[in-house]
């Protein structure tokens, strides 16, 4: 959320183009294994620490999830839901919501504002708050409904995924204040090689749908889950299932943008040429005439 | 803990019972996490509610609240009555072949000897059959019906799975299927963790709920071992360094016991502490008891305690009863208790029945309260509207607050329920005007010795003659109050078997127990911390996280008492010749020579598997004990007994309901609920976002959690038209609570008895003081009755009624 | 009413005004929406203090259009009223183009494409303002789901594009056809010009004028 986290090399940049090829760096990823994840919160209050955020005392709604949804403060989100198996038997799937950090980020696509939003050569996605004009363009852009605007500043916040950290070789606050080492950081192979071990667990303890949640309609994610319904993510609080850009926000941001501007073009153009071949169309002195002899005699 | 944290990643088997290990102890539960994916374990969660902990179990199953020992009865039934029993382990290491009294006898839910009208046990019968050579008669092949095995097999015969999940609501199948899991356990290279919290200990029957748990691991020859043991999951940072310092009022430091008032010289305390071996060639370690008594009394009283006085025996308080907290607070309530020192605690909250300890503060003259926080007792005489509905014109009470720094202001050690005590170091410079708890009670130390020394007064000896060897004496250091727990020689302490060799010299500090002497040649302030501050420094201090055997132990980080050992017992881990049951998870072994391995041997290190002694080292019979004799007030073996606010019937034995013996006063019985008019179960617990009254005043947390509520099933929910989110209020006999409901599909309703049972849960944490919202607090509802030895409130199991309140007209 | 010799009053000044303010937020919107709308345009924010300042000034310019457009549309609505001979006009757009007025129906105060423009504009601005709304997160953000803002973002951009168009044509027009512009300018056009382009309406002026 700061110019200072250049440190990292960008590889995207919103609104920009033609930058300069950035070398490769490798992709870095935090994995969530939801089955290690005790829904502590632990993850949330270091958010809060690091990040300098603060939420005011909220209410019970009559739901363990507090604040009640994500804020420019809260960053992440410890979602719960109580789902009834068909044995009867009760899961609590617990999921730590949150920026997913997607390889084809839809906040960057629709962002207007160049650098406001960057996404670095080892995948994170962060947002450039000196850069942000607070259009909110982002929120439409997202396909996991993230980023939350600012009443206060008129700025769009979401997880950094700690890029000031990582820039310095941390692992981001949340995977540092997990107890159960729910959250794991580390490059994006490691990771998978990591949930895959994770995935067998699971699979012998009788969770044959186990699996990596990694969506490939948004390129691939440098946030991922390990699941113990990796079939079914919507009951994990609604986690999109196949998850990709908006074809309305593609639409918007892709061809929508030059079309409209060669459109604009051509009918300018288009006038340039007419005036060209037809030349202006001048009132002759016998159109005056003719007015002339009307306004005195409007019967002729 | 038998075991420590690390240890639990060892484990082949997980069982979470009395305890939410993954919500209170979230830390902890990462080695839980480490057991599923390295050790491929499994996790057994019992609960009343699906708790976090249960959402990561691999088998879950509900149990009404205060049923635990009909639970944990059903299991010792399934093993014995299957033979899933570690049967070398059983008949070398416990006392299951130990002839039992003939005049023992249980019937009709009550042991031999009970006096009604004492609510008491003449626990004479409940003891060992002695041979002529004074020890206890035995009889290997278990088949006497006497020896206690048999014994144990008949008490339990009535726990059949039926009768338990007529008790405890808990479906059949589930509960065999957990007996299965248990009984795999048997193997003498499978290890089962138990992990237990206040959701055993706070029941009117509490320590027998963990002695139920202790039984089966002991069956199963799963005390001692790498993976296993009985776990306390301690819930204050300090807890354990609070107890092992002597927390009850009956207790001094190192579980050394106060005199009694019938004990008024010291040759008549010692008399009762012989610990004569009960078979032959024990150990029977509490021999050393005067070495670690004369110790104490040298640290207390330095120069002034000398032979010739029995070391100031005289000076030591004889008590006539315990005084627990419920006592105190009772007493203080008839105005027989009138000044009250209230050092980092908040009984306003913590204490049973808020009624009754806000009318026991007001009659108080001065209520003295030392914390770091604006704690509500600090605060009772406030009127804070419905959340503490008080008139202060009402009050006398005269209330001082000393503001004292928190943990991360001061260095000193925190004992985990590991038993490592781990030093820490100052963090902050402490705010205000607030100063160190040894520096408030060193002034007021040194104010009343200057009174004493004046005035004189009634037994002044015991302030006039207290040591305090400080450097500073108006500000002692903790390093100096560290080496004073370990202890120093005062002349030079020899070897018993070669007295030329001189182990520490006048002046050195010790490195262990094994150095401290009866003759007033050493001191400890607490013998089992003997060894933490050596003459190589300070051994808590020590970090060191260098693991070579990966086996969790860490052996040079921090220091765990006794002795820097990590697995207590851990001499049953082993067989009769000293080779481990489990080679994967050795702890130690005989290498023919001596005892060594990963951990410290608990056990005379020379003493070869030959001369068997027992691994227990601690008991004069040098096993386990399955058979308690006469130790717990409540019974030798533990029966399910109803909580005091019950919803059925003891079904085992209707006309013995609750603990028999358990202490209720007079004015608490009578406000004790009925089912007719408070039909649900309620119990009450923690939540992962919050410690206790602490972290309410912590934005962060009070962010996480920000306001009262109280969990209710489905089912109650739709019987009551209440919807998540609306307020209700639960009223029990004491008092009412007024929170949000939270409707969830983690509490349903159970079958007992054929009686449909539905549990309301009370999360604790809400005050009027602090950042989160003011709540009423769970404590106006509880009961004022604890368990019968220890006296910890039931706070687990009493009864309610659920009300809905109507939307306020806006 | 007296008039200058042979012309004819075309516009009130109070409907100079509004057009012209109209018009002068028109470009506003359009500077401040395109700089918003693509990243090689972006420099655009410059001309009202920065990204941040055109995000804020942009839906405020939309409130502005909404009330100055109410303003032309209630003086010029019935006007626009379309009629047979427009339609006549329309199917001859190529003498239109190619100047050949002679070919083409006698035109009232309007011919067919500046009803068109009328009209066209009415319903793009309606549009503009209705998606726009769907887009004014400082204000309205909670208000709309994200669906919604999704297809209020391709239908402004689509509207807007369209409107930008438009707004070409009826500059181009008031170019090519000389002696238009002066009816904004100074509320007055050449009978010349009546005659030449709305000669009906000349007709009706003439007679209002005998009467």
């Amino acid at each position: 959320m700061s110019v200072l986290q250049h440190a990292l090399d960008l590889k995207q940049s919103s609104a920009t183009s033609g930058m300069a090829p950035a070398g490769e760096a490798v992709a870095v990823a935090k994995l969530i294994d939801i089955s290690r994840c005790i829904g502590c919160k632990a993850c949330q209050s270091a958010c809060l620490e690091w990040n300098e955020r603060r939420e005011e005392v909220g209410v019970n709604t009559g739901y363990y999830e507090n604040p009640h949804d994500l804020t420019e403060n809260t960053w992440t989100l410890m979602r719960y839901a109580e789902v009834e198996q068909d044995n009867g038997d009760l899961e609590w799937l617990i999921r730590k919501d949150g920026c997913m950090h997607c390889a084809d980020p839809g906040c960057l696509k629709a962002c207007p504002a160049p650098g406001a939003i960057v996404q670095y050569t080892n995948g994170l996605v962060d947002f450039i708050s000196e850069n942000c004009i607070g259009c909110g363009y982002c929120i439409k852009g997202c396909p996991f409904d993230i980023p939350r605007l600012s009443q206060a500043d008129q700025k769009v916040y979401k997880c950094t995924l700690c890029s000031d950290r990582v820039a310095v070789g941390q692992g981001p606050a949340c995977a540092k204040a997990c107890p159960t080492h729910a959250i794991m950081f580390g490059t994006k192979a490691e990771m998978t090689d990591w949930a895959g071990q994770r995935i067998e667990d699971l699979k012998e303890r009788g969770y044959q749908n186990a699996g990596l949640y990694d969506p490939p309609g948004v390129g691939g994610t440098h946030v991922m889950y390990v699941l113990k319904h990796a079939d079914q993510p919507e009951i994990y609080s609604n986690l999109p299932k196949d998850p990709q850009i908006s074809p309305l926000v593609d639409l918007w941001k892709g061809v929508t943008k030059p079309f409209a501007l060669a459109g604009i073009g051509l009918m300018a153009l288009l006038g340039i040429v007419h005036y060209v071949r037809t030349g202006p169309n001048e009132v002759a002195p016998e159109d005056e005439e003719q007015a002339r002899r009307t306004l005195e005699n409007p019967k002729s | 803990m038998t075991n420590t944290w690390a240890d639990i990643k060892n484990a082949d088997l997980v069982v979470i019972m009395g305890g939410n290990a993954a919500e209170a102890h979230p830390c902890g539960f990462k080695w839980v996490t480490e057991a599923k994916h390295y050790n491929k374990a499994k996790l057994i969660v019992v609960d009343p509610r699906f708790t976090r902990s249960a959402a990561m179990s691999d088998l879950y199953m509900p149990i009404r609240p205060g049923s635990d020992i009909a639970f944990l009865g059903g299991v010792i039934n399934y093993l014995v009555s299957n033979d899933k029993i570690h049967k070398d382990y059983v008949l070398n290491y416990t006392n299951a072949a130990y002839i039992v009294k003939a005049e023992y006898g249980f019937e009709d839910g009550l042991f031999t000897g009970y006096n009604a009208e004492k609510r008491d046990y003449d626990r004479k019968s409940w003891d060992y059959e002695l041979g002529e050579d004074g020890f206890v008669k035995v009889d290997p092949s278990l088949q006497d019906p006497r020896c206690v095995y048999q014994l144990m097999k008949a008490h339990y015969a009535r726990y059949t799975p039926e009768m338990v999940s007529r008790i405890t609501g808990t479906p059949v199948d589930k509960f065999t299927k957990a007996c299965e899991w248990i009984a795999e356990t048997a193997a003498p290279d499978k290890a089962m963790t138990s992990m237990y919290a206040l959701g055993w200990t706070q029941h009117s029957k509490g320590s027998q709920n963990i002695r139920g748990m202790a039984i089966v691991q002991l069956l199963l020859g799963n005390i001692g071992v790498a993976g296993g043991g009985m776990n306390a999951l301690r819930g204050h940072s300090n807890i354990q360094g609070l107890t092992d310092l002597g927390l009850m009022s009956n207790l001094i430091p190192g579980y050394l016991t106060l005199p009694l008032d019938k004990e008024q010289d010291y040759p008549t305390y010692m008399s009762t502490r012989q610990f004569k071996p009960l078979r032959p060639g024990q150990t029977s370690y509490w021999q050393n008891y005067p070495k670690f008594f004369v110790s104490f009394l040298k640290s207390m009283y330095g120069t002034a305690a000398t032979k010739d006085n029995a070391f100031g025996y005289d000076w030591l308080p004889k008590l006539d009863v315990t005084y627990d907290v419920l006592r105190a607070f009772e007493l203080m309530h008839q105005g027989k208790i009138n000044g009250y020192f209230c050092q980092g605690f908040n009984p306003l909250l913590s204490f049973p029945n808020r009624g009754k300890i806000q009318a026991a503060l007001a009659s108080l003259k001065y209520l003295v309260v030392m914390d770091p926080l604006a704690t509500e007792t600090a605060s009772f005489w406030e009127n804070h509207g419905v959340h503490n509905d008080v008139d202060p014109g009402q009050v006398q009470t005269e209330v001082f607050r000393l503001p004292t720094t928190c943990f991360a202001e001061e260095a000193g050690s925190l004992t985990n329920s590991g038993r490592w005590l781990q030093w820490h170091w100052a963090g902050a410079t402490p705010p205000g005007e607030a100063k160190t708890d040894v520096w408030i009670m060193t002034q007021l130390y040194r104010k009343l010795r200057e009174l004493y020394a004046a005035e004189g007064g009634k037994l002044p000896e015991p302030i006039l003659n207290l040591s305090w060897p400080y450097s500073t004496p108006d500000d002692p250091t903790t390093d100096e109050i560290a080496q004073e727990i370990n202890g120093k020689a005062l002349a030079d302490v020899r070897d018993l078997k070669d007295p030329a060799k001189i182990l520490a010299r006048a002046g050195q500090q010790l490195d262990g127990f094994a150095q401290l002497r009866d003759d007033g040649s050493t001191t400890s302030g607490c013998w089992i911390y003997s060894g933490c501050y050596t003459k190589k420094g300070n051994q808590m201090a020590r970090r060191d996280n260098a693991d070579p055997s990966d086996s969790g132990l860490a052996p040079n980080w921090a220091w765990s008492w006794p002795a820097n050992r990590r697995v207590l017992y851990n001499r049953a881990s082993c067989d009769l010749e000293g080779k481990p049951y489990n080679p994967k998870h050795a702890l130690i072994e005989w290498n023919g020579e001596k005892w060594a391995g990963v951990d410290i041997p608990d056990f005379v290190a020379t003493s070869a598997p030959e001369a068997g002694a027992g691994p227990f080292i601690m008991n004069a019979e040098g096993t386990a004990r399955l058979f308690t004799r006469g130790m717990m007030k409540d019974g030798p073996f533990p029966e399910h007994y109803e909580p005091f606010e019950a919803p059925v019937e003891n079904v085992l034995h209707p006309k013995v309901g609750p603990n028999p013996v358990a202490r209720v006063f007079k004015g608490d019985l009578e406000v004790f609920g009925k089912p007719d008019e408070f039909p649900y179960v309620a119990t009450t617990y923690r939540l992962t976002e919050h410690f206790h009254f602490w972290t309410k005043h912590a934005l962060i947390n009070a962010i996480l959690q920000p306001e009262e509520f109280v969990e209710i099933g489905e089912a109650l929910a739709a019987e009551k038209g209440v919807k998540t989110g609306d307020r209700i209020q639960v009223h029990s006999n004491r008092g009412t609570v007024e929170a949000v409901a939270v409707v969830t599909k983690r509490i349903r309703p159970l079958t007992v008895d054929g009686k449909t049972i539905h549990t309301v849960g009370i999360p604790i944490h809400w005050g009027f003081k602090g950042e989160a919202r003011k709540g009423y607090g769970a404590n106006r509802l509880t009961p004022y009755v604890g368990d019968a030895n220890i006296e910890t409130p039931e706070f687990k199991a009493f009864l309610v009624d659920v009300t809905k309140v109507a939307a306020a007209v806006s | 009413m007296k008039q200058p010799s042979g012309t004819l009053a075309r516009y009130t000044v109070g409907a100079r005004v509004n057009h012209w303010v109209n018009g002068l937020v028109l470009v506003l919107l359009a500077l401040s929406g395109l700089a918003l709308f693509h990243p090689s345009l972006f420099f655009l924010t410059g001309l009202f203090g920065g990204g941040i300042l055109t995000r804020v000034l942009h839906p405020w310019f939309g409130v502005a259009l909404i009330v100055t457009f109410a303003g032309l549309f209630f003086r010029f609505w019935r006007y626009n009223i379309w009629d047979r001979t427009d339609t006549q006009w329309l199917n001859r757009i190529r003498d239109v183009l190619a100047a050949r007025d002679e070919n083409l129906p006698e035109v009232g105060r309007y011919n067919a494409g500046q009803k068109l423009v009328f009209w066209l504009m009415t319903w793009l601005i309606l549009i503009l303002f209705v998606s726009g709304l769907t887009l004014w997160e400082e204000q309205l953000g909670s208000y709309f789901t994200i669906g919604q803002k999704r297809v209020g973002a391709v239908v402004h951009a689509l509207a807007a594009v369209s409107i930008i168009g438009v707004w070409i044509v009826h500059m181009y027009a008031a170019f090519w056809v000389k002696g238009t512009t002066s009816a904004m300018t100074k509320g007055r056009v050449t009978g010349g010009w009546a005659w030449k382009h709305h000669r009906k309406w000349l007709r009706e002026e003439a007679a209002k004028v005998q009467r």
